[in-house]
């Protein structure tokens, strides 16, 4: 018996040592697929950005009779001082500052409220995670269309949905996403989008966070008579703090990247009536695309990763100090 | 006096018991009022979308809005199916869909093996390059795809025309066919599939393809399921790649024909109830995947935070 499995081990191992061998060629042929695509559209593409980045008014292509682009800052510097850029810079900066805090602590709050009942939970965990499943770009025309007045001058049929709604609480009609529309109400339209988008997914993982936290900490500060809001700031919040340091991580990473919300609810003009003042990194990175300014275009997403980094990397280092593991 | 103490005693008890009801009672009301107008918030803009897809022109304009439409009119999802050639787009957005689904599928597969059950030298040091990639914007990739797919090569002073693929079927399937993400998902689902099952399988004298084919992936169909929905939503939700590469009409993808749609009639006015049945038009497949296959998109989105 003991015999026959000594022999069956030394089988087995006899087996996987072939396999070793063999395996060295066929790892790399079962990898090559993913391989050969990604050397072609990952992995050159971000050697190229940094190449391209650093090529002096690189236009995608070499200079006719083997003349060589100069190696320099210069992209970087023209985009910099490009106007358009400072506009999108501001844009993408407002659009984190203002949507991330809000959809973060509205989230928290729906979540919390979500895990403290039980009747209609389930259907309301649906309802929640709607927005989720969308095209963004099909939802950003509803936007539109709720905030849009038809009609001109004294013409003017209807005020929109939303104007009819903030008109019961006696606010005037306000211009939001019409032609000379200002720039601030087209702020107001695109952070409502966006935190209205945002939202799902961050009650999705707190959620998860928070029906994993161990009711006995919550006995143990009723029995001590602690108040609700002194347990959600010192139980709570630091029990889902690993989960609020991801959702928060993400969203700005995502905020960053903001792009097609604005093309849902502006069209490809990024602003009212196409001036593009509603206009984001991204933005101005596919702008340049295809007007052949591919140093440029390489320069500003180079500065967007740069800002991403950093800011990962402050989130990072915050959440260390911060976070309650 | 003990007796005394003792009614003190119950008095207050029975006080502090129904002040403690009248506010968990007051505390439910406050929660319940929230959530119930936050998901009022969340709905509405679905309700308001529906709603006036059904609407006469002229009752989207009245001055008095109608949360409910005086009488249902089918005619804009008519006119929107013609003026945004709908048919069409749906035609194309399926084609590139399933294609890149079953091409990407089959190299995720791939590749999730050979990181999860091959032993390779390297192995380690190209997961890891791998999961790097997953940082970067991906924007970064797109100026030299852009640049590529057009034909303009590095040291190339002219266009090359032969390597200009714009305007076809293919440029928007391969560049997007890799997902590190996707390749991640399945890999860890393998490991968890006993490493002794393929030493026995090897005894067998199985080969490898056959154990992926008959072992591996019949134990991993939810997460097959989950890489398959999300693949089928990117193609659907597909906006910025397709708008720079093939935006012209016999390739144009779903979002883009809806963005670029006109709905405006001959006075220069924008049919808003047709708009609003495209818009329909396209989320209900959204609605329906959401409402059969949740708990795939759950299980694959909880993990990454991206959508699509």
């Amino acid at each position: 018996m003991s015999k026959e499995k000594a022999v069956k081990k030394k089988k087995l191992r006899a087996v996987s040592d072939n396999i070793d061998v063999k395996n060295q060629f066929k790892g790399w042929l079962y990898l090559s697929p993913a391989l050969i695509l990604l050397i072609i559209f990952s992995f050159y593409p971000l050697l190229n950005t940094f190449r391209m980045a650093f090529l002096n008014g690189y236009n995608g292509l070499a200079i006719v009779g083997g003349e060589k682009f100069t190696i320099g800052i210069e992209n970087f510097k023209t985009v910099i001082n490009y106007v358009d850029f400072k506009l999108c810079l501001k844009n993408t900066l407002l659009l984190c500052v203002i949507t991330v805090p809000i959809s973060t602590t509205l989230a928290l709050l729906i979540a919390v409220a979500l895990n403290s009942i039980k009747p209609l939970q389930k259907f309301l965990q649906t309802v929640f995670f709607l927005p989720y499943v969308t095209n963004s770009i099909a939802i950003g025309m509803v936007f539109n269309a709720m905030f849009t007045r038809v009609g001109l001058g004294d013409l003017i049929q209807t005020q929109g949905i939303i104007n009819n709604i903030i008109g019961i609480f006696g606010i005037e009609p306000i211009n939001f996403v019409n032609v000379g529309s200002s720039w601030g109400a087209n702020m107001f339209v695109v952070c409502t989008y966006i935190i209205w988008n945002a939202i799902p997914f961050k009650i999705l993982v707190l959620l998860g966070g928070l029906q994993n936290v161990n009711k006995q900490y919550y006995e143990a500060a009723k029995i001590d008579g602690t108040s609700k809001i002194r347990t959600f700031f010192r139980i709570t919040i630091p029990l889902v703090s690993p989960m609020l340091a991801y959702v928060i991580i993400t969203s700005f990473i995502g905020g960053f990247k903001e792009y097609s919300s604005i093309v849902g609810i502006f069209g490809d003009g990024m602003g009212p009536g196409g001036n593009g003042q509603m206009n984001t990194l991204v933005g101005y990175v596919y702008n340049m695309l295809p007007k052949s300014n591919s140093g440029n275009a390489s320069a500003a997403s180079l500065i967007l990763f740069g800002i991403i980094l950093i800011v990962t990397a402050i989130n990072g280092y915050v959440s260390k100090k911060k976070v309650h593991y | 006096m003990a007796e005394f103490n003792n009614a003190v005693k119950e008095v207050n008890v029975e006080s502090v018991k129904a002040s403690q009801r009248t506010s968990k009672i007051i505390r439910y009301t406050i929660t319940y009022l929230f959530l119930g107008i936050m998901a009022i918030i969340v709905i509405f803009p679905f309700y308001w979308m529906i709603i006036s897809s059904f609407k006469t022109m002229d009752e989207y304009r009245a001055n008095v809005p109608t949360l409910w439409p005086q009488n249902f009119v089918f005619e804009n999802f008519v006119t929107a199916f013609s003026k945004a050639n709908l048919m069409d787009l749906f035609a194309h957005t399926m084609f590139v869909g399933v294609v890149s689904t079953v091409l990407s599928l089959i190299v995720t597969v791939f590749s999730a093996f050979a990181f999860a059950r091959l032993q390779f030298k390297g192995r380690n040091l190209m997961f890891g390059l791998l999961m790097a990639t997953m940082m970067v914007p991906g924007e970064l990739y797109t100026i030299t795809n852009y640049l590529t797919v057009s034909g303009r090569l590095p040291f190339v002073s002219e266009p090359v025309e032969a390597f200009d693929i714009t305007n076809t079927f293919a440029v928007l399937i391969f560049p997007m066919l890799v997902s590190v993400f996707y390749i991640y998902l399945l890999r860890q689902t393998f490991m968890q599939i006993p490493n002794e099952l393929y030493l026995a399988a090897k005894v067998d004298g199985t080969s490898d393809f056959k154990y992926l084919w008959k072992v591996m992936l019949p134990l991993s169909v939810s997460t097959i399921i989950t890489i398959t929905i999300l693949k089928m939503m990117g193609a659907w939700n597909a906006y910025i790649w397709p708008r720079l590469v093939a935006n012209d009409a016999a390739h144009q993808l779903i979002t883009n024909g809806l963005r670029g749609a006109s709905f405006t009639d001959e006075f220069g006015e924008t049919n808003y109830p047709a708009q609003m049945a495209a818009v329909t038009i396209v989320s209900i497949p959204l609605f329906l995947v959401f409402v059969f296959l949740r708990k795939y998109i759950m299980r694959g989105v909880s993990r990454s935070g991206i959508k699509g």
